[in-house]
């Protein structure tokens, strides 16, 4: 069975269902190609004996009520694990062994799932090429030093590379969206206070939200309705009725109302994503929907909010990781010499950018011109969603300002880097879901993505969106395998 | 302005300097469980073994607010007459530090729970009302422990996420015994809320101490200088005499106040720099993101006042209007909620005829001498307000006469004796039959003719010395108001 790994999480669940495959099968399968993918550098850490053992457990009496019967995956090294390392992508984290499960992976495993391994990702999440990761750089399935965007750059990079056959992600300012699409692939941002954040490896608490990473839009929907549960140990998760995604997922969107908003149509953005845009607008008026212009007007604020805004938040977060109670630790002369040495060795050269970022933006004298402000602005945003949603039911735009760039390309411009992340940011600032889909290549042959925004707890509709859209796109994800020698 | 003998000045050749006083008082909230996380709270556990993943800060934990604690403030803020907010923000305060796991504390910083209030202080001359600026809650650090290694410092995390109130008066107290009545209020109104059990010793309850000086008659504050964590009373009263003789001093001969944090040494009686304004710490202080505002209704607010007991002042009224107590007995008496407690129990336990200004001196005096002796709380009293209630009875009735009660008192001490059985096993039953009465009388007049002439040729004195003779006589036990009365006729 070499195409095990080609087919999709509804396929292989509905394999086991129909006892075609074993969960042992199946996670031979991932774990065989898994181990010829190294050069991918997808894994930071791998549980294969033990996943092999409990997919052995699980045929031997298997629970096929579950809705992810012995279907393994890896999960983004931001989710706590118990007894499995954990490193955020840091040196500071990278000798971490959790005691405890987040919520979200917890249910995963409740539903019948298996652990591959812990997937690469920038350090804290704080990054758009998976080139902050401590454990190095994380190769885009599509092409050679190619990055696989970020900050779920691994996720992304297995999901692609059919290391795994769905994998949940983590998205501040697009970490999943953008490297869904970098490499092809499906991924969702839903609403914040949707998905229980207890557990994640906090990089800024307002925006950080969980997410699925999948082939397809019935797949994301899938591992949405698992992972998506009101938590009371996350005081910002939200209680409010969520919904059975796939079994609900229709391609009918017939008289929805689409916003196509003017301020997404930026300076210098390559006429190839303007194209694919274009055709978006078509594929959704193919599938009855109408398309309307809106406005919205503080768009182009949200990229200086949001470096204002999470810096702040994580300047805050990553107070903890200090060498006392666990963790990497610098030796030093005296208690503020440990603790520079140790945050100096332990942090990579962005996460300590962004902490000096967040440090000065929240000292006093500056609170009021920088974070004060930010928040004032980033209400100003999410009442442009509120005004355009008076008139629409979902936004679509361009998922990136452009296709995966070089590894090494950006790492000296950080302000280039931080303006792949234009078209999502605005997205974490208003708390909104947001989907990503594959809808087309560029000139060489890279995927480009197409965003869908929706309303607060909206996350049915533009999944339907979605579906309809992929049924029309078609799009197939060029993968070559070049790095299986 | 009070022009009473109280008034606490700081005497300079010609000049005279009044201090200013503010307190910031840290109350450990009385509950089972942290302020957002679910480990107990209990004093004096095994070092680190009241600490959760939550209160160590590990990757990925959540603060989940504890409804009860937020009760707790809510209560406290009632009790100081304060409005309370519907509307707060947890907001995180920034430092490094080893027993600051998280790398910032979790308090409220610009809309705390509680808002403005006022205390009233029953002073010598009169009463004297403090303004509350605000309470709000936070966290407690854990404790670092420099004292077990030469090398190493060691850290308990057990104080870690407990819940602490931070009760901030205006610049309103001017002395040192203000600063302590203040105290003594605020311990009691949250004893009898049931908020804080206000214990000193276990750091339950302890203040940082603002204080500044100015001319008399001044208006203008002068530079003020905040000390630290002061953590008894006397500790507090010798701090600010000392700071304000420091200011005064300092002014006199012409140089500023530095605007500074100071700590005050217990072993040297002095105050001492701990960090200038210029080194002041920039707390960053921003929204907690991990928690939402914290909101309460009306309704919630209601409910909660219904929970209210009768708190020291209303408490104090009602003894003065329906024991026609005065002012100052009834201050004594609901200082503290046990001994309000106790008292009206005594009260209750006299029955129909009972002397309650008797009741009060007893408790105010035998008892409270006892309980000073013995180093007691009044809960812990030897003697149970039922038997304390049954000997004034007997005193009351004429059974034994207040000196035979002494010795009466002296007994009950073990074992909490009922008095009425002390008093008939040693027979101590006061003697009030007349004619008993009469018979000792007229055998020491027999005995004692010349004196008795003497008396009558004028010696008024001696009448004392027939009184005495009876009595001795009786045992002890003769009704003394009899003996006079006899006495008068027969001499």
């Amino acid at each position: 069975m070499s195409d095990i790994t080609k087919q999709s999480l509804t396929q292989l669940v509905e394999n086991i269902k129909n006892k075609k495959l074993s969960s042992t099968d199946i996670t031979k399968a991932f774990i065989e190609r898994s181990e010829k993918s190294k050069e991918l550098n997808s894994y930071i850490t791998d549980d294969f004996t033990s996943a092999l053992e409990k997919a052995k457990k699980f045929d031997q009496k298997p629970n096929l009520n579950l809705k992810l019967p012995g279907v393994p995956m890896a999960v983004k090294d931001l989710f706590c694990t118990k007894n499995i390392k954990t490193t955020a992508g840091s040196k500071i984290l990278s000798n971490f062994v959790p005691t405890y499960e987040s919520t979200v992976t917890e249910n995963i495993w409740n539903e019948g799932a298996i652990l591959l391994g812990k997937l690469n990702c920038d350090e804290f999440a704080m990054g758009s090429s998976n080139e902050t990761s401590f454990f190095g750089n994380v190769q885009n399935p599509i092409d050679e030093n190619l990055v696989p965007g970020g900050s779920s750059g691994g996720s992304a990079s297995a999901v692609a590379g059919q290391l795994t056959p769905i994998t949940i992600g983590t998205d501040t300012g697009g970490s999943i969206r953008q490297p869904a699409s970098f490499t092809g692939i499906v991924g969702l941002k839903p609403t914040y206070g949707s998905c229980s954040r207890y557990g994640i490896v906090a990089f800024a608490s307002s925006l950080d939200q969980a997410g699925p990473m999948a082939q397809n839009v019935r797949d994301c929907a899938l591992l949405q309705e698992v992972i998506s549960t009101y938590d009371t140990k996350d005081s910002t998760s939200i209680d409010f009725k969520r919904k059975q995604y796939s079994k609900e997922l229709t391609n009918n969107i017939k008289g929805k109302k689409i916003g196509i908003p003017k301020e997404y149509r930026i300076d210098g953005m390559p006429k190839e994503i303007e194209d694919l845009w274009q055709k978006g607008v078509q594929y959704v008026k193919d599938c009855g929907a109408e398309t309307i212009d809106i406005s919205l007007p503080h768009t182009s604020y949200a990229l200086p909010t949001y470096y204002i805004v999470a810096p702040a938040e994580a300047s805050s977060n990553l107070a903890r990781y200090d060498g006392v109670k666990y963790g990497f630790r610098a030796q030093g002369e005296n208690l503020i010499d440990m603790y520079e040495k140790t945050r100096s060795e332990g942090f990579g050269a962005e996460v300590q950018r962004r902490i000096m970022i967040g440090t000065y933006v929240l000292s006093s004298g500056y609170y009021d011109a920088y974070y004060l402000k930010a928040q004032k602005v980033r209400n100003l945003i999410k009442n442009d969603f509120d005004e355009a949603y008076k008139k629409v039911d979902a936004i679509l735009t361009p998922s990136t300002p452009s296709s995966a760039f070089k590894i090494g390309e950006k790492t000296n411009d950080p302000v280039s880097m931080y303006l792949n992340d234009i078209f999502t940011v605005p997205v974490n600032l208003a708390g909104l879901p947001g989907i990503s889909i594959p809808a087309g290549h560029d000139s060489k042959g890279y995927p480009l993505g197409l965003q869908i925004i929706g309303k607060a707890f909206d996350e049915q509709n533009i999944l339907n969106i979605a579906y309809a859209m992929e049924e029309k796109i078609d799009f197939k994800n060029k993968i070559t395998d070049w790095w299986i020698k | 302005m009070s022009k009473n003998s109280s008034e606490y000045l700081i005497n300079r050749k010609d000049k005279q300097y009044e201090v200013v006083i503010g307190l910031e008082v840290h109350a450990q909230v009385l509950s089972e469980s942290k302020l957002f996380s679910t480990s107990a709270t209990k004093f004096g556990a095994e070092p680190n073994t009241q600490v959760s993943l939550v209160d160590a800060a590990f990757p990925g934990m959540l603060p989940v607010i504890n409804e009860f604690c937020v009760k707790q403030a809510i209560k406290t803020g009632i009790g100081l007459n304060a409005k309370i907010n519907n509307r707060s923000v947890f907001d995180r305060k920034n430092y490094f530090y080893a027993d600051l796991p998280q790398g910032y504390q979790i308090s409220q910083f610009k809309d705390p729970i509680v808002g403005e209030g006022k205390v009233i202080l029953d002073m010598p001359d009169g009463q004297k009302e403090v303004g509350i600026e605000r309470l709000h809650l936070e966290q407690d650090a854990g404790k670092s422990i420099h004292d077990l290694d030469p090398q190493n410092t060691f850290v308990d995390l057990n104080r870690s996420g407990v819940a602490l109130m931070e009760i901030v008066s205006k610049p309103d107290l001017r002395s040192p015994d203000e600063v302590s009545v203040y105290i003594k209020k605020l311990r009691s109104i949250m004893q009898y809320l049931g908020t804080c059990d206000g214990n000193m010793q276990e750091g339950s309850l302890r203040a940082d101490v603002n204080i500044s000086v100015r001319a008399k008659g001044s208006k203008e504050f002068g530079t003020r200088c905040e000390i630290k964590n002061v953590n008894s009373i006397k500790f507090m009263q010798m701090a600010i005499e000392y700071e304000a003789n420091r200011q005064v001093n300092l002014i006199e001969e012409g140089k500023l106040i530095d605007q500074e944090t100071r700590l005050f040494d217990t072993k040297k009686n002095e105050t001492r720099s701990m960090r200038s304004k210029e080194d002041a710490h920039d707390y960053r202080y921003f929204p907690d993101p991990d928690l939402l505002p914290l909101e309460v209704s009306d309704e919630f607010i209601d409910e909660l006042k219904k929970d209210i007991p009768e708190l020291p002042d209303v408490k104090k009224k009602r003894f003065i209007d329906k024991f026609k107590l005065s002012p100052y007995e009834a201050t004594i008496l609901v200082s503290d909620i046990n001994i309000a407690k106790y008292f009206e129990e005594v009260v209750a336990k006299m029955g129909k005829n009972k002397d309650i200004k008797l009741a009060v001196n007893w408790i105010t005096g035998e008892l409270f001498a006892v309980l000073n002796k013995k180093n007691l709380e009044i809960s812990q009293s030897p003697v149970s307000a039922k038997n304390l209630a049954i000997l004034i009875n007997l005193i009351k009735n004429g059974t034994i006469s207040g000196k035979i009660a002494k010795t009466v008192f002296e007994l009950m001490l073990e074992g909490d004796k009922d008095p009425q059985k002390i008093v008939e096993e040693k027979g101590l039953k006061q003697q009030s039959d007349p004619k008993t009465i009469e018979a000792l009388i007229d055998k020491i007049i027999n005995d004692n003719r010349e004196k008795a002439i003497e008396y009558k040729q004028g010696k008024e004195k001696l009448f004392g010395f027939f009184v005495g003779q009876t009595m001795k006589a009786s045992g002890g036990k003769a009704n003394p108001q009899l003996i006079n009365e006899i006495l008068k006729k027969k001499l």
